[in-house]
């Protein structure tokens, strides 16, 4: 399960409608729980470097930016627990190039915005086997990281 | 002295949880094949199945991208560090 506060749920509908008709992506900064919860504390948007011409169903994030994000992480003492993507008008279910392009560890959570909302939230991470993505819940947290409070919830 | 190679986050797991694995090579590619081979779990992650380096994995000798340099031909010397960082991409199936 990956935790999200409110303030990161917000933001990442929030970019997806942004950047409609084109995708939006960012990092997704907190404390990894190992095989418990991992809690986001932060979402952080990022550039999409793809082409102009192919954002509307593709997006980058290239390496320089990716070690910015680390560098961003680790002086607040947290990590880079994985990453946010919207598919404009198409389901919140991630496509063979998404798992071509993923790595394990991470949890890669995708909005879908249809015709221009937000709608549906979901979060996957890749097995070892790279066999396919495996679904896990997004809960929400209320309150600091040492105090959390969990709510189930299914997006 | 053998290359240090740093290992993003993500493959540590793989890696004995080590951040760091030294491996020998006189050249980028070569190191990280050294790396591989010494951690197999590992391979699966850094190469696609024609054996080439996945387009999504960087490796940078110090502040250079090797893709800027000569590439997996790069030299590297003992001591010299190399960083596996990983671009992250995605997208939706291309609307029909």
């Amino acid at each position: 399960m990956i935790l999200l506060p409110e303030e990161a749920r917000l933001l990442i509908r929030s970019e997806g409608e942004r950047a409609y008709p084109n995708e939006c992506c960012g990092f997704l900064i907190g404390k990894s729980g190992g095989t418990d919860a991992s809690a986001v504390s932060e979402a952080r948007p990022a550039r999409n470097s793809r082409e102009r011409e192919e954002r509307y169903h593709r997006f980058v994030i290239e390496a320089e930016d990716f070690m910015c994000a680390e560098t961003y992480a680790r002086k607040l003492g947290l990590e880079v627990l994985g990453f946010y993507h919207s598919h404009p008008d198409r389901p919140a279910e991630p496509s063979d190039y998404d798992r071509e392009n993923a790595l394990p560890f991470y949890s890669y959570i995708i909005v879908s915005v249809d015709g221009g909302a937000a709608s549906n939230m979901t979060s996957w991470k890749l097995p070892e086997d790279r066999g396919g993505f495996v679904n896990e819940r997004i809960g929400a947290i209320h309150g600091v990281p040492e105090n959390i409070n969990i709510e189930e919830d299914d997006g | 002295m053998p290359v240090i190679i740093q290992i993003p986050t993500a493959l540590r797991q793989f890696a004995d949880g080590r951040s760091e694995i030294s491996a020998e090579g006189s050249t980028a590619g070569g190191a990280i094949a050294a790396s591989a081979e010494r951690y197999p779990d590992i391979k699966r992650h850094l190469y696609d199945e024609h054996g080439a380096l996945r387009s999504f994995i960087n490796v940078y000798l110090g502040e250079n991208n090797i893709k800027n340099l000569e590439g997996p031909e790069t030299p590297v010397k003992d001591g010299d560090v190399l960083m596996i960082v990983p671009a992250i991409a995605g997208g939706t199936v291309k609307p029909s």
